[in-house]
């Protein structure tokens, strides 16, 4: 017991010892300094050091809690508690002391040398991110460093990452035996950087000869190259499909309800942009109301703002059915004009009501950022969960029209209005309730666009042209035409804008889309029968 | 009374009333217009420049007002419309008779009102950074000529301190300003030794939302050597592609995007965590640390009572100054009042309307977002610096001179 204590002891004994002897005033002062090429050598320095405590004051530069007296004196500072990392000494704010600005040159050094430092965590997921870091800016100073990690680390993925980040730096190798087996290292490398660099290497000086002068190495650069290229232009397409498949949930959302309510019911609703715009406002409504009573499930008001949405705009559309549209059924222009009004009215009242400006609506984190795949392409996540609400609201509306007895009578309503109402079908109430549910699906849409864009009033008339295109092409009267009409004109969007540019792609989408309807009036799927009339 | 008796009278007041309120209401106040978007795609960034401007001509009535007169603001709103800017100015010239206006954001705006402005020779203070190009008798530039933003920036991010930047990424709303900024800064950085291949230029709609392929597209030309972005994204699409650029895990550490038209009212609402160290060109940041500015966020702060972004004060007040130097509102001899004005203004340096170009000499800022939303000043010029409305960069620009044509 007594050893053990004594031992203890000296354990204390030591950390406290490096704790506060170990960093040398000379190594900390330039960091509050003016001077940046000091601040960066200082850094560096710091980052070779490699203890705990030069970790510690590098992390709290990185996260801006590194203060300066007027008088030169490095502080850590939190919760205005100021210590003094050499001598661990605390004591209040004195006046005067500012923080130390961070640019991107600094921030930059930092993070390669914490990435640096974190090579040696514990944690293995800490040390596969830091090694990841840095093989993207690798350079010759970090070599001794990733071979010392490399000889520590056991876990296979990282190794591979660092033995990649060591393939980079060996580029530059004096020998050529080592050049040649760090090419043919890199031939699985999903960072895009490393290719200008192996161009360089086979390119053609004037004279003749070679940036690399090792014909075999050369060679391995060439399969290098050819790989490097077939991974990128596979994370390209993937990306465009990702993309496309992103801007077809957004069309297809926006679109949805159009497809109801124009669709099934024939009415042409102008206003369904504005039954949009109220869905991404009751979004912010539940944001508003979420932050107000229960600031801690903020991150779930999504979810809340998805029945919220749903009902709001359901409600605002049978209203809407009641009061106006169905005194208007077939007359087509009474009914797209009476539409339109009914549009600017709703905008001009929620103008009044919220203002003008575009209001907020955040991300909630679990939102927010997104992940790797292959190497290379980032899929964001709100982008994803997007995506899947589409996919979860065109099942709820199939469900809906095929499996419940409503649906039933939506579909004989629409298919012959006199015969339904001749067996009892209630056709004023099931006209309401079509229409009230498809603006309820638009709420829906709404809710969505709220996650990807701008809040505000005018939210509505940037979408209503984009809904009428993908359900007229996707064939009126058809669900599933509408599905694959906004998945084909998401995925042609987005496979052009690379090659055209984002306002020529749109152009040449509406082209498209004119010559396909001159071509074909009726859209991708027509429906047969007496009904087609 | 009968009807008929009672129509004639009420006409006969009304006409009466028309005839002694015009010249009655000249003689106790002086009437100023206050010209921005307060809906629509600009509203974003337009809204808290009308709110600047009647906060500054509260303060200035209540000191006294111009004159001895009160200012009294008429406020439109020409809903981010390009056309309707124009139908709106001439309502304020000719009806509402407004010695000055204040306002317009886009440069295409500004083109729009400029033959109204000509025609019934009003005088528009121009807030905003601008393309130059562009030298008229009638309007004052108080915002950035290129060489006041956008060639200082891409100076910076070309430097070491900036990250020495080889490779471009142009990237703008597509109207004027956008396009003629890039061409002067192509043009700019081929003079500096930047190949044809190093720079791609990408425009997008006014409220464009969907910014995927873009910054991926970025991220691809990235891989080709050091790389920043130059962005001239107007109005409210900067939000969808900040939140764009932050989820995609795009860090200013590896590609910086340097904008003009973003403050801290653009990147309000958005996560600004993913986007530390992304940089902004301006003249002014609400985080510089001087006295007067200290002073103004206090007062725009009781105000306004949120955070904002005011670079539009600068301009009513050189209009005050002038007026008084010229004892009269009369459009004419208030312009020729103008040329020489100073003001100390917010950023912590005396700026100064150039006695000819109609253009302010003010300092240069560049600044990076921080992870609440603020930002810190990391460059600035020593002191102010001389609006060159024509760039040296456009051919032919050498030729024009340096003073609005008939004065």
């Amino acid at each position: 017991m007594r050893r053990i204590l004594i031992s203890l002891a000296w354990v204390l004994a030591a950390v406290w010892t490096s704790a506060f002897a170990a960093l040398d005033p000379a190594l900390v002062k330039p960091l509050g300094g003016d001077d940046a090429d000091a601040r960066v050598e200082a850094i560096t320095r710091l980052g070779a050091l490699g203890t705990p405590e030069a970790f510690a004051i590098l992390n709290a530069l990185n996260e801006e809690k590194l203060y300066v007296t007027p008088d030169g004196r490095v502080l850590v500072v939190e919760d205005d508690k100021a210590t003094d990392p050499l001598t661990g000494e605390a004591f209040d704010l004195p006046e005067g002391t500012d923080s130390i600005t961070v640019n991107n040159r600094l921030r930059r050094e930092l993070e390669s040398a914490l990435a640096g430092l974190r090579l040696f965590a514990d944690d293995a997921k800490v040390r596969l991110k830091a090694a990841r870091e840095v093989q993207q800016n690798a350079g010759a100073a970090q070599l001794p460093m990733l071979e010392k990690a490399l000889a520590k680390e056991t876990d296979p993925r990282i190794r591979d990452v660092l033995d990649m980040a060591v393939a980079t730096i060996n580029l530059k190798s004096d020998d050529a035996e080592k050049r040649k087996l760090a090419v043919e290292r890199l031939a699985d490398t999903t960072n895009a950087s490393i290719r200008p660099v192996l161009a360089a290497m086979i390119e053609p000086k004037p004279d003749g000869t070679f940036v690399e002068p090792d014909e075999g190495v050369r060679a391995a650069v060439v399969d290098t190259l050819a790989r490097i290229d077939r991974h990128l232009l596979v994370i390209e397409w993937t990306g465009n499909l990702f993309y496309g498949l992103s801007l077809a949930s957004v069309l297809l959302l926006a679109a949805l309800g159009l497809a109801i309510t124009f669709g099934l019911m024939g009415i042409i609703n102008m206003a369904h942009g504005e039954l949009l715009m109220i869905g991404a406002y009751s979004t912010y409504v539940v944001q508003l109301a979420f932050r107000r009573w229960f600031p801690g499930e903020l991150d779930w008001y999504v979810v809340a703002a998805v029945p919220t949405a749903f009902i709001i705009t359901a409600a605002v559309g049978m209203l809407l059915e009641r009061t106006v549209i169905r005194w208007l059924y077939g007359r087509p222009l009474e009914t797209l004009l009476a539409t339109w009004g009914i549009s600017l009215v709703l905008m001009q009242t929620v103008r009044t009501i919220f203002g003008a400006q575009n209001v907020e609506v955040a991300n909630p984190s679990w939102m927010s950022g997104g992940v790797t795949v292959l190497g290379g392409l980032v899929l964001t996540y709100n982008r994803m969960v997007i995506i899947g609400f589409a996919v979860f609201v065109v099942i709820i509306v199939w469900a809906l029209l095929n499996k419940t007895r409503l649906g039933l009578f939506v579909r004989a309503v629409t298919q012959n209005r006199r015969m339904a109402d001749c067996v009892g079908v209630p056709t004023g109430r099931v006209d309401m309730l079509t229409f009230g549910l498809g603006s309820g699906i638009a709420g829906l849409g709404g809710v969505a666009l709220s996650q990807l864009g701008n809040v505000g009033p005018d939210l509505g008339q940037s979408y209503i042209v984009d809904s009428f295109m993908v359900v007229v092409l996707g064939g009126v009267g058809q669900l599933a035409g509408t599905v694959i009409a906004a998945i084909g004109l998401g995925e042609l969007n987005k496979f052009l804008e690379p090659y055209a540019g984002a306002v020529l792609a749109k152009i040449a989408i509406l082209v498209v889309i004119v010559l396909f309807i001159q071509k074909r009036p009726q859209g991708l799927f027509a429906l047969k029968g007496r009904s087609a009339d | 009374m009968n009807r008929k008796q009672f129509l004639k009278t009420l006409l006969g007041a009304s006409l009466a009333a028309a005839w002694f309120t015009g010249p009655a209401s000249a003689a106790d106040t002086i009437k100023v217009g206050v010209l921005h978007s307060l809906s629509g795609t600009m509203a974003i960034s337009e809204t808290s420049l009308k709110d600047v401007a009647l906060m500054t001509i509260d303060e200035i009535n209540a000191s006294g007002g111009v004159l001895g007169k009160q200012l009294e603001a008429v406020v439109v709103d020409p809903a981010s419309n390009w056309p309707l800017f124009a139908e709106k100015a001439r309502g304020l010239l000719s009806q509402d008779k407004v010695s000055v206006v204040f306002g317009c954001w886009t440069s295409v705006s500004r083109k729009s009102v400029l033959p109204v402005f000509k025609e019934l020779n009003g005088l528009l203070f121009y807030p905003v950074q601008y393309e130059g190009e562009e030298l008229e008798k009638n309007v004052f530039y108080t915002g950035a000529a290129p060489n006041q933003q956008a060639i200082p920036a891409v100076e910076y991010l070309m430097s070491k301190e900036g990250g020495g930047a080889k490779r471009w990424v142009l990237l703008g709303t597509d109207y004027v300003y956008p396009r003629t900024t890039n061409k002067i800064l192509r043009a700019f950085l081929k003079s500096k030794g930047v190949d044809e291949k190093d720079i791609d230029e990408v425009y997008t709609p006014f409220g464009h939302s969907d910014y995927q392929t873009i910054v991926a597209n970025v991220k691809k030309f990235a891989a080709g050597g050091k790389t920043a972005v130059v962005s001239t994204i107007n109005g409210d699409s900067n939000v969808p592609f900040y939140k764009e650029l932050g989820n995609a895990g795009l860090k200013a550490t590896d590609v910086p995007v340097v904008a003009f038209s973003v403050g801290e009212e653009e990147l309000r609402g958005v996560d600004t965590k993913p986007l530390v160290g992304h940089l902004a060109a301006w003249n002014y940041f609400q985080s510089i640390k001087n006295p007067v500015n200290t002073e103004f966020i206090k007062k725009w702060k009781a105000y306004a009572k949120a955070k904002g972004l005011p670079n539009a004060d600068t301009g009513i007040h050189m209009w005050k100054q002038a007026v008084e130097k010229a004892k009269t509102t009369d459009v004419d001899k208030v312009i020729a009042a103008v040329g020489g004005q100073t003001f100390k203004a917010p950023s912590g340096f005396t700026i100064k309307m150039d006695e000819k170009n109609h253009h302010l000499h003010k300092p240069v800022f560049i600044g990076e977002i921080k992870a609440d939303g603020q930002f810190s000043v990391v460059w600035k010029t020593p002191g102010p610096v001389r609006a060159q409305p024509w760039s040296p960069f456009i051919a032919g620009n050498d030729k024009k001179k340096d003073v609005p044509e008939g004065m």
